[in-house]
This record gives structure tokens, C-alpha cells and sequence, in this order.
């Protein structure tokens, strides 16, 4: 499987972030974007999972279903974490099974793979910064998606919540995942392509 | 699919019973709206109970537009839009998923509660069942309908009073059509089928319509 954009241009507020982006991600690769505040890391990251349409350019995951478009093989962690605060843990990781299709861990697997497990049965408004970081990382987990589209996942982690990231990520790839991961931190993974999003085009 | 469209209701069901704010406000707000009517006509009962339908549903109608601006703003704002969005379900489904989950928890208290007002309103029985029953089947247009709102106002920070004013116009039709089936049900020569058949007619294109045009407009505004 293959994850290529061609020619991609972004257009936010009548102002240009990035044109004639290319790229091309394999199976079992991660692809890093960094780049200054308002390089369009997290519009690029929304084109990708059809969030936001392109002004310009084509997004296609080859070798996969033809059927689907790639934001229905992809997760989508981004800034906020789609979180219900009235819900309980468990409640919220199971909703977003039901939406995202189950066929990964069990709910009680997946928050106990980042450390929640205590935690199923409290209401997500008494999370911390922290751990509604790891229950939207979670999702991750409970619905097999080839793609995981991340935008900082690593904020807010502590050191411990990182190391589990890392570990996730190095599994999902070796399984021959794909991601790609805008971030300004130094994350432990291997086999690694970087794109650096400039101020107005590619630097 | 159809495990998901579930979920979507269940969920939003369950909100709106734990955060409050749902039902139990309009059911109140309209319990509001009707009681001051005799303050304002006077203490004269057979004008009340003539104008008794109408006050029911000028109450039920302003009833339903509060709240109808969080049904998309509230998951816009904590990202939960986003994971309905990568979905393989159409964004129309899940919009009707959410208009009924909606109805559910605003519009069936009021249908609920509109005898227990007629009461208030000195109504006679059979101008209760037939305001009750115009009500259960016209408040899902007003829902539907409002769903359209609900997405126009999802960018907006302070959208509440925006979406019932850009809602209202539209469902004039409906407001006129219950009271015209309420009050002939009582009046003996005015048929009182017609103007029913028409409301179910409004309430059946609008759960169509309002989902397609409330998808429409949150592709559009989804920036």
C-alpha cells in the first residue's frame, strides 16, 4: 500500500500555505512534517483525511480498496482530542468503535495499552491533558486503520506516554501501516521520510 | 451502518440526558410561554380555549428552536465532527441520525407534555388529542427543518439566536397548518384530515430534505 499526493496546494483564508506538494509514503514507512507555526502542518494533515478539500493536486492510497477514500483508511488524531467530556473513558472509546468499525483490541486492551485502565468507568471531563491525549490515542487501537494521520500526538505526554507512542507506532508500521505525523518533537521511530513545510511553500 | 447510526443516536441521547439543558428546558420554557398568555388576554376562558391551539403551538415551535444551534456546534467545537466525517457513512445519515436523536430528547417532552398545558388552556378533550396529536406529527419537521439551521450555525461562536431566526420563516407552514387541523377538529363542518395529511406531508419531506441540505452545509463550512 502507498499513500501519494501530487501536486497538492492549500488555500486557507484567501492566503497560500504550501503548492505543488509531493509525496509519496510506502507500507511500514512514517512520514514526518515539521516546519515553523502556520506552515499548514495541520492543514496538510486535514487534506489528507479529506477534511478540508485541496485548491490544487491529487491524494490516492494505492494497492488498497479502490471503494474507499482515504479518510475512511485513515485515523485522525488531531488538536482536539473528540472527546465527550459527559461521557465515561470506556463510553467514549466504545462510540468511536461503533463509528470506526471494531476488529482491533477490545476496549479494555486498548486503554490499558496506554495506561487508562483504572480509568474506564470515570467521566472524561476529569482527565487530565495528558490522559485525554492517550484515550484519543486509544482510538488508534480498537479499529485497524492502514493510516493513522497524527497532529502532535506527542503533547502532553509525559516521558512514560511517549515511550507507549513510540512502541505503538514502531508496531503499526512493522504491521505495515502507514502515518504521517506532524510534529516539532523528536519521536523515536525508524524508517522515516521528513518533508519541511516552509512559511509559504516548501523550504 | 446501521451499528453506527445507533451509536450516533445513543450517544447524543445520552448526552443530552446527562448534560441537561435538552428537554427538560423546553418543556419548561413552554409551560412558560403558555401560562402567560392568560395573563396578557385576561381572565376570559372561552377566548382562551379558542386561542388554546394556537398558544400550544406558537409555544411548541419556540420551544424547539432552543437548543437546535449545539446539535452540530457542540461536536464542531471538541473535534467529534472530524471522526464522523472519516467514516464510511454519508455525512446525510448521520445528520438524520443526529435530527432524531434530537427530536427525541426536545421534541417528544413537548408532544408529552402539550395535554397537561391544554389543560391549563381549558381545552376540551377532543381539541387536546387533536393539538397533541398535530403536535407528534408536525415537531419533527420543526426538527428537521432546524437541522438545516444547526449546520449554518456551526462556525459561529453565538450562533443560537441566528439559527432560530434564519429557522422561523420556514416553519410557518407547519405552525399553520397544526392549528388549522387542531381547530377543525373541534369546529364541526372543517375537515380535520386535510390539513393533518399536509403537516405529515411537511414532516416527511423535511426528515429528506433537512439532512441533505444540513450535509451540504457542513461540507461547506467544515473549514
Amino acid at each position: 500500500m502507498r499513500l501519494v499526493a501530487e501536486d497538492l496546494a492549500c488555500v486557507r483564508g484567501g492566503r497560500s500555505l504550501f503548492a505543488g506538494l509531493g509525496f509519496a509514503v510506502h507500507a511500514g514507512e512514517a512520514l514526518i512534517v515539521t516546519g515553523p507555526n502556520g506552515a499548514g502542518k495541520s492543514s496538510l494533515l486535514r487534506l489528507l483525511a479529506g477534511l478540508l478539500p485541496p485548491a490544487a493536486g491529487r491524494i490516492a492510497l494505492e494497492d488498497g480498496d479502490p471503494e474507499r477514500s482515504v479518510g475512511t483508511a485513515a485515523h485522525f488524531v488531531g488538536h482536539l482530542d473528540a472527546l465527550k467530556g459527559a461521557l465515561t473513558v470506556a463510553e467514549n472509546l466504545g462510540f468511536a468503535r461503533a463509528l470506526l468499525g471494531a476488529g482491533g483490541m477490545e476496549i479494555e486492551a486498548a486503554l490499558a495499552a496506554l495506561g487508562l485502565e483504572r480509568l474506564a468507568e470515570f467521566s472524561a471531563r476529569m482527565l487530565s491533558a495528558g490522559q485525554r491525549r492517550r484515550l484519543a490515542l486509544a482510538r488508534l487501537l480498537i479499529s485497524p486503520r492502514p493510516l493513522w494521520l497524527l497532529d502532535e500526538p506527542a503533547t502532553a505526554l509525559d516521558a512514560d506516554g511517549q515511550e507507549t507512542l513510540a512502541r505503538l507506532m514502531a508496531q503499526h508500521l512493522s504491521g505495515g501501516g502507514l502515518a504521517v505525523i506532524a510534529t516539532h518533537a523528536a519521536l523515536k521511530i525508524e524508517r522515516v521520510v521528513e518533508i519541511r513545510l516552509g512559511v509559504g511553500g516548501i523550504a | 451502518m446501521i451499528a453506527a447510526l445507533r451509536a450516533v443516536l445513543a450517544r447524543d441521547v445520552t448526552l443530552a440526558f446527562r448534560v441537561g439543558g435538552g428537554g427538560g428546558i423546553g418543556v419548561v420554557f413552554f409551560l412558560a410561554v403558555v401560562t402567560i398568555v392568560p395573563f396578557a388576554v385576561g381572565p376570559d376562558l372561552p377566548l382562551i380555549a379558542r386561542i388554546g391551539p394556537a398558544v400550544l403551538w406558537i409555544g411548541a415551535l419556540l420551544a424547539s428552536l432552543l437548543g437546535l444551534d449545539r446539535i452540530f456546534a457542540a461536536d464542531h467545537e471538541d473535534g467529534s465532527l472530524d471522526l464522523l466525517l472519516i467514516t464510511p457513512i454519508p455525512l446525510e445519515a448521520i445528520a438524520a441520525a443526529k435530527g432524531v436523536a434530537h427530536w427525541i430528547t426536545t421534541g417528544l417532552p413537548l408532544v408529552v407534555a402539550a395535554p397537561l398545558l391544554g389543560l391549563l388552556l381549558g381545552l376540551e378533550p377532543q381539541a387536546l388529542a387533536a393539538a397533541t396529536a398535530t403536535l407528534l406529527v408536525g415537531t419533527p419537521a420543526l426538527t428537521f427543518l432546524g437541522l438545516i439551521g444547526a449546520a449554518l450555525g456551526v462556525a459561529m461562536p453565538r450562533g443560537g439566536l441566528l439559527v432560530a431566526v434564519l429557522i422561523l420563516p420556514l416553519t410557518i407552514p407547519i405552525l399553520i397548518f397544526g392549528v388549522a387541523a387542531t381547530t377543525a377538529a373541534v369546529t364541526d363542518p372543517l375537515p380535520f384530515g386535510t390539513p393533518f395529511k399536509l403537516i405529515a406531508a411537511l414532516s416527511l419531506a423535511s426528515f429528506v430534505l433537512g439532512p441533505i441540505a444540513a450535509a451540504a452545509a457542513l461540507r461547506q463550512l467544515r473549514d
